[in-house]
Parts: structure tokens; sequence; C-alpha cells
């Protein structure tokens, strides 16, 4: 019996895990639908939204209106990046808008370390860090961290998820992806269209920064951390919002279930690199993911 | 080059003859049109202007500018000198936002459908423009907005039932043959309800009687809606059938414009399609 408690017990450690994967991943994907490129800055923009929030609580502004102003940057940006990036760029391959975001990265690594210094600031936003015991006796421990981080998630996922599937601008950013030129000539307006994703996006980032943050503190390796989610895409598919839910939790239960039950007897570590076989072997037999679209090519 | 050098300004004919049909008003003007792409002129000084109602085409040999004219018309390239007059406005360019939502809908010479995309996804975002209600009621799928996604869909039904692609209603567009790929994007450029419809060689690459069905539907399309088109296309006998005006271009110089059978016996036309004799 006990062997079941701990069984469950890793299992929603690892869905836990899981959620912050999918959070950081939803970020890429809203990039990916509507301009058809993996944004490379999706985890400078984490990175940059937890600084400017961290940044403007340690002035001593109040934690509800350094929100607002950390979100308002993040609008900015994406106003900022349409305008001196993106729509200089219409109708080009998506191999030269991804060496864009390349750009963009390093400049939003340069700006925030020009802006907030390069220290890790550590970060508390009042959620709760104890520890509730459950199943018979308590034999179960369950971080509330870890709850309250999935509920925020989970939350901002399924209003995500409703927006895009039951809109129309769902269609139209089908389309923004798919061809430029022929989206343009039916009248989507490209420009907002990227504004719109490009601050959702940010929005996102801020949120998994926060949160992320107040985990590990906020420094210059959340943005490495985000690449975490690269497996958790090629597993959900690059244009699925519930993709990057599912593929996240079940990266994050693979990988505590393997550490746990495979380690002892093929050596320990697994979790490092179990991400990134699972995604090898989704490219081998589905590299569309669980929820991506199919990519057809008439010969 | 001799053709381009050889003629002159003065005798194109610059208000070409009406055809005998019925036709109306100038809806689009072009005048004084230039567009160059670093030292390369493609469009040099050339206006035409477009009624409502008539099948207007464009011809030319390759690298006329044909289909860089098209696309100073929908906003795709802004020309450096000359005007645009439409919907009311006298532009120095197009803006393709307000040339779509006034009604000029396009479709490429190089098929530009949304390739993932079901025939019937690709004909909906044609509707794009007409769909008013808020992303709110959008997202519940509720009252006003699921009335007018219901209305959208009949609408594009009657496009699919008119252009006869009943059968790939649901069929990725990429899984397509080239012919029918180019009928649903006429198709996608009919669901916006053009008041103006721009077709680049729409019968390209195609069989003699995928040809015919073309030419069926834009003389329909023409009749039924009395949608207004200007047409790029290489085949000179469809041209000659369908279209009410040609305007012939050549190196990006307008070299005439007038009714088919003017065009026909036009001597800089025939020089620039044949040649010249060169003397020595």
């Amino acid at each position: 019996m006990l062997e079941f408690w701990f069984f469950i017990e890793v299992v929603l450690n690892g869905m836990f895990a899981g959620t912050m994967y999918s959070l950081i991943a939803l970020g890429f994907v809203l990039i990916f639908k509507a301009s058809g490129v993996f944004n490379f800055a999706q985890g400078f923009m984490v990175l940059f939204a937890a600084l400017c929030f961290v940044g403007f609580l340690e002035m001593g502004v109040p934690l509800i209106l350094a929100l607002v102003i950390a979100a308002a940057i993040m609008v900015a940006w994406a106003f900022a990046v349409e305008r001196f990036v993106l729509r200089h760029l219409v109708n080009q391959e998506p191999i030269i808008l991804f060496m864009a975001t390349i750009g963009i990265a390093f400049f939003l690594e340069g700006f925030g370390e020009l802006l907030w210094g390069a220290d890790v600031h550590p970060l508390d936003i009042g959620i709760p860090d104890g520890a509730w015991f459950v199943g018979p006796d308590g034999v179960m421990m369950v971080q509330q961290f870890d709850v309250a981080a999935a509920v925020i998630a989970g939350g901002l996922v399924a209003v995500l998820a409703l927006f895009f599937t039951y809109t129309r601008i769902g269609r139209a950013l089908r389309a923004v992806a798919d061809d430029h030129q022929a989206a343009l000539s039916v009248g989507i307006p490209l420009n907002q269209i990227w504004i719109i994703v490009w601050a959702v996006a940010g929005l996102v980032a801020l949120v998994a920064g926060i949160i992320w943050g107040s985990r590990l503190g906020v420094q210059f390796s959340l943005s490495i951390l985000a690449l975490k989610a690269l497996p958790v895409l090629i597993l959900g598919g690059f244009t699925s919002v519930p993709g990057a839910i599912v593929g996240g939790l079940i990266i994050g239960v693979g990988e505590k279930v393997a550490e746990i039950y495979l380690g002892p007897y093929i050596g320990g570590g697994i979790e490092e690199w179990f991400a990134y076989v699972v995604a090898m072997l989704f490219l081998l037999y589905r590299p569309q993911g669980l929820f991506g679209d199919k990519i057809i090519e008439r010969v | 080059m001799a053709a381009v050098q050889g003629f002159e300004p003065e005798t194109v004919s610059d208000e070409a003859e009406l055809p005998d049909r019925e036709v109306g008003e100038v809806v689009l003007k072009l005048e004084n049109i230039e567009l160059g792409f670093g030292g390369v002129k493609a469009i040099n000084d050339v206006s035409f202007e477009v009624r409502k109602g008539e099948i207007r085409a464009i011809i030319g040999p390759n690298g006329a500018g044909k289909s860089s004219m098209l696309n100073c018309i929908n906003g795709f390239y802004k020309p450096q000198k000359g005007t645009i007059t439409f919907a009311g406005k006298t532009m120095s360019a197009m803006d393709p936002h307000f040339a779509a939502s006034n009604g000029i809908a396009r479709t490429f010479q190089n098929i530009a459908l949304f390739r993932g995309m079901s025939t019937l996804d690709n004909l909906m975002t044609g509707r794009v423009l007409k769909m008013n209600r808020g992303f709110f009621w959008q997202a519940l799928r509720w009252g006003p907005a699921q009335r007018e996604e219901i209305e959208h869909r009949a609408f594009v039904e009657t496009v699919i039932d008119f252009l006869e692609i009943q059968s790939i209603r649901r069929t990725p567009v990429g899984r397509l043959p080239y012919g029918l790929q180019k009928r649903v994007e006429l198709g996608r450029a009919l669901a916006m309800q053009p008041s103006i419809l721009l077709l680049d060689e729409p019968m390209a690459g195609m069989n003699v009687e995928e040809k015919q069905d073309m030419s069926r539907f834009i003389l329909d399309v023409n009749e039924e809606f009395g949608t207004t088109i200007v047409l790029i296309e290489h085949d000179m006998g469809v041209v000659m059938d369908i279209s009410d005006r040609v305007v012939v271009l050549d190196y990006g110089r307008k070299i005439a414009d007038g009714t088919p059978d003017e065009v026909r016996r036009n001597q800089n036309v025939i020089d620039a399609y044949l040649g010249v004799p060169h003397e020595d």
C-alpha cells in the first residue's frame, strides 16, 4: 500500500513539473502558430519579463502595480518587435524569421542585463511554501507551491485554449502562418495579428517567469531552462495549445517515473535526458507530434 | 530591344475605345505608375483605367511588368511614382488591407493557398473581413456569433456549388491536383464577394478542358455577380475570346490599349511578340 502511495506521489510531482514545462511551451506555440517560426527569444522573454517584475518590486513598487507595469512592458515589447523587425520581414522564408528571433534574443538578454544587472534576484510573491500530508497517516507529501503553480498554469492554459480554439482568430492565425501574401490578400491584418500574438506570448512569459523565478530565483539561467520546452513541443505538436499541455504532462511524469523506477537499474540522471529521447522517438514515428497539423507535401 | 526604342509614345491610344457591351463608370484608375527594383524599371509610366463590370486583360511578354502591375493594384508593391484612384480615394500606393476591405480580391500566379487547411477552411478565410462579432461572442460560440458563422458557411457553400468543388470540401488543399488548387484559390477570392477580381494567370499550366472550365467560371462570375475582372493571361486565344479590353505591356511600358481586335492589329504589339527585323 505504501508503494502505491509513493507511486502516486511520483506521478503527481511529475505532473506539477509538467505544468511548468507546459507554461513555457505555450509561449512558443503561440508564436509558432502565427508565423510558422520557432521563437528562439521566448526563453529570454521569460527572463526579461521576470527581471522587470522583480526589478520594480525591489524598487518598492507594490506587487499588483509591478505586475501591471511588467505586463505593459511586455505588450510594448510586442509593438516594438512588430514595428522594427517583423514588419520588414513579411513574406520572407521561415528561416529568416528564425534568424531574426535569435537576434531579438541576444538583444533582449543584453538589454535586460543593462537595465537590471546580472545578479540573481530572489523572488517571493507570497505563494505558500509549506506541504500537505495526505493519504492514510499522511504518507504522501504535496508541496503547496506546486499546487498553486499548477492551478495558475492550468487556468492560463484553459483561457488561451478557449481563445484560440473557438475564435476566428484561430483560423486567421493558421492562415498567417501558412502564407503571408495569401493572408494579406483576403484582408487578414497581418501586423495586428503579430502584435496580439507577441503580446500574449509576452504575458505568458511573464507568468512563467514569475513562477519559475519564485522557485529558482530570477537569474540568467532561466532563459536556458526554457529550452526544456523543446521536447514538449515535439511531443505535443508545435501548433497545438492542448498539445503543449499534454506534452508537458507526459514529459514531466515520464521523467520522474523513469528516474525513480528505472534509475536503480540503469543508473541515475535519467531525468536529464529522458525528455530528449522521447522527443527523438516521436520525430521518427510521428514528426507532427500528438496534436500538430499534419504537413502535406505533394511530390 | 529595337521594339522598345523604336516606338513613339504618341502612337499609343490613351483612351481605349469602349467595347460594344454595356460597361459602367471607371472604378479603378492608375496614372503614371512607375516601379523599380534597384536599377530595374519594372513599370515605366503606365496609365490605364478599369470600368465597372468589364473583363480587362493585361498581356505582354515575360518580364513585361504584368504581375508587378497587379501587385501595385492590391498593395503588395508601392510604386515610386504615380497615383491609384479607387473607392473615392487617390493614393500614391494601395494598402493591402484597404484593398481587401474595399472589395479587391485576387489569385496568384504561383498558387498561394493555405496548404494545411481544407478547401472549406480556405474559403472561410475569405469571409474574415465580413465577420463583425467580437472575440467574446466568438469565444462562447453562442448567440449572434454562431448565427453569423452559419450565414458565412452558407455563403461559402454557394461558392462551392458554383465552382463544382463539393467533393473536395474536406480535403486539405495541399493534396489536390494543380488544376483544382487553382479553382479553390478562385473560390477563396469569390468568398470575399469582391467588386474587383484580380486573376494572375488563372489558366497557367492547365490542359484544354481545365482552361475551358476556368474560362466559363470567369465569364459566369462576371455576368452573374457583375464582378469586374482584371486578368493576366498568356493564352492569347482565351484572352481575345473573353476580355472586353486589353492593355499590352512590354518592358514595363504600355504599348497598346483597346479592344481585342484593335490590339491584334496594333503594329507595336505584333513587334513586341514577334520581334522586328534588325537593319544593319
